[in-house]
């Protein structure tokens, strides 16, 4: 009973998103707003890439600072593929769904890269405790970067560009419904205890009997992948993957976004993706200012609420939506998260 | 068969350089208290450490309930029966009471069990009862020492590796602390007991052993070590 419950609380987002997402695309190609539809995509974007990195910084406690490398991965894997089999069409099937049969291949390849990438990275470094991480991925970051600027295979500097237009509000806000589920299980199942044993004491969840590096590998290895996805999709919204888009500034960029949200909330990176996102494309003509707005921000943050807005709340947890009563249980992902 | 529930031989643990262990040697036969004292530094805690994994030898091996452990991980050590109750408590201390002693269990899947395992571990530290869902960082160190204690049974150890259970506690606590254990061990737990109350240590253990600047330089029952001439001068105060 309880699995297919739980079966049921994962399909349940999807069955109400899809629908709506189908809805959304349609009323978007045909009132021919391309620019929205663009801002829409990079919304999602950031909401897979925001809640996906705060599986590793948030729910662990670790701290990655390489998100835009896996993307990069992501991206380049997934824009070889949609530009490798730019000239095939599988003749049974009408030439649309057959390139979104293709793109979904594209789209678990750069999973698989990046994750691959992750596995790679995670593993030697997080056998470690401390700071390592936030190093070894510092490196990881400029390293790819540098890889691909000088193959020519991948375009160096100037990218692949001319990839097909493959992502849509469908495929995006289903990506984003998968990282949010994926996110939320991986919280409240055994894993999550564990995750959220680690990011309390690492020694004492050692002694507890928590294979801490198992489970912060798998955390690093899923957080990667689904970067991967989130730079697939963006590649193929603005039909170009070069290595600028992937700069250390872009991995600042989503950990800002988790800070602001709150490390440990699922839905504060949500709501700090969307509207960071949407903020900063109100503020247009200080693009070039961005950096200087997020320390800024992050300044304010640190002074006034350090846990971040949401800190490791839910948006349910909050006393607006609380009527349900307290669901507080031993080790669960809801915990006051005062200023340490 | 019963040979000792843990045996180890010829352990050695270097700090970059510093030869904190220099190649050590002990048993804790099945069921019994084994206390390991020494003076500030000797290596009594690089010991335990070594033991449950918190640090790796550099030499040695070490057997428990009759396979080599010695390449096995902390929480695959905690899997075949073994906790740690490390020096400084190593509680979680943003977590409550309860959450704590949950976590203790955290290994095992039986949740009447565990209920009823930290029920018990409140009848045996009352207080605990009382602050069960209070942060346990706001528990006062004695109070924290006690979680330590009943964290560390929450995973049904067959031995437990506690480093300074009493220290810095009041004599009543201690006494309590020190009557757990002796409960503990009637139920078959075995223990390896680091203590600087030799004492206290010394009494209660079956056999004990004596570290100095990381050897073993002497070894007994209980009592012939509270006899031993040395051992009363050196660690005994007298
Ligand atoms: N992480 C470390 N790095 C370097 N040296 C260390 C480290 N930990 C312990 N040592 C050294 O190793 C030796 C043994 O330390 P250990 O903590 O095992 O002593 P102990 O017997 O537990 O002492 P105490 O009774 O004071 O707790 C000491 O000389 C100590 O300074
Ligand atoms: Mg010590």
């Amino acid at each position: 009973m309880a699995p297919l419950r739980q079966l049921l609380r994962s399909f349940l987002p999807f069955l109400v998103g899809v629908p709506v997402l189908l809805s959304a695309q349609w009323a978007m190609e045909y009132s021919g707003s391309q620019a929205y539809t663009l801002l829409l995509v990079t919304v999602g974007v950031n909401v897979i890439l925001a809640v996906s990195l705060n599986v590793v910084n948030g729910a662990t406690g670790q701290f990655s600072l390489g998100h835009a490398g896996f993307m990069a991965v992501g991206a380049y894997t997934a824009a070889k593929i949609t530009l490798g089999l730019a000239g095939f069409k599988l003749s049974f099937l009408p030439a649309a769904v057959s390139d979104q049969l293709f793109f979904a291949l594209a789209l678990a390849a750069a999973m698989a890269a990046a994750g691959l990438a992750g596995v790679l990275v995670g593993l030697p470094s997080l056998r470690l405790r401390g700071d390592y991480l936030a190093i070894v991925t510092l490196g990881f970051g400029e390293i790819i970067r540098s890889v691909i600027e000088n193959m020519k295979s991948l375009g160096q500097a100037t990218g692949l560009s001319g990839l097909p237009l493959r992502t849509n509000l469908v495929w995006v806000g289903v990506s984003a419904l998968a990282t949010v589920v994926m996110a939320r299980r991986l919280s409240v199942s055994t894993q999550g205890r564990a995750l959220f044993a680690i990011r309390e004491d690492e020694v004492a969840a050692e002694a507890m009997g928590v294979d801490t590096t198992g489970y912060k590998v798998r955390a690093f290895v899923i957080s990667a992948a689904y970067a991967g996805l989130g730079g697939a999709l963006i590649a193929h919204a603005i039909l170009l993957a070069t290595p600028r888009m992937f700069t250390f500034v872009r991995s600042i960029e989503v950990v800002v976004m988790i800070v602001l949200g709150g490390l440990g909330s699922i839905t504060g990176s949500v709501v700090s993706a969307v509207v960071l996102t949407l903020g900063l494309e109100a503020l247009r003509e200080f693009q070039a200012y961005r950096m200087v707005v997020y320390a800024a921000l992050l300044i304010v943050l640190m002074l006034l609420r350090p846990q971040g807005i949401f800190g490791t709340h839910e948006l349910w947890d909050l006393p607006f939506f609380k009527r349900r009563g307290a669901r507080k249980d031993a080790g669960g992902a809801a915990r006051a998260g005062g200023a340490p | 068969m019963s040979g000792p529930i843990l045996e180890v031989r010829d352990l050695r643990v270097d700090y970059g350089g510093i030869k904190a262990l220099r190649g050590i040697s002990l048993e804790v036969p099945e069921g019994e208290v084994v206390a390991l004292i020494g003076a500030n530094g000797a290596g009594k805690t690089t010991t335990l450490r070594a033991i449950s994994k918190m640090l790796r030898p550099v030499t040695g091996t070490i057997r428990f309930r009759g396979e080599d452990v010695t390449r096995l991980a902390s929480h695959q050590l905690v899997a075949r029966g073994m906790a740690h109750g490390p020096e400084g408590r190593g509680i979680f201390l943003n977590l409550t009471v309860s959450e704590n002693l949950r976590l203790g269990a955290y290994l095992r899947r039986d949740l009447a069990g565990i209920q009823a395992d930290a029920e018990k571990a409140y009848a045996l530290f009352p207080i605990l009862a009382e602050r069960r869902s209070q942060v346990s960082g706001t528990l006062s160190g004695g109070e924290q020492q006690m979680l330590a204690v009943a964290r560390a049974l929450m995973s049904r150890p067959r031995l437990l590796l506690l480093d300074e259970p009493s220290l810095g506690l009041a004599p009543q606590v201690v006494e309590r602390i020190f009557a757990v254990l002796r409960d503990v061990s009637a139920t078959g737990v075995s223990l390896l007991l680091v203590e600087q109350n030799a004492h206290k240590a010394l009494q209660l253990a079956h056999r004990g052993y004596v570290l100095e600047t990381g050897q073993i330089v002497m070894t007994g029952t209980g009592r012939e070590l509270l006899a031993s001439p040395e051992v009363r001068k050196a660690y005994l105060g007298e």
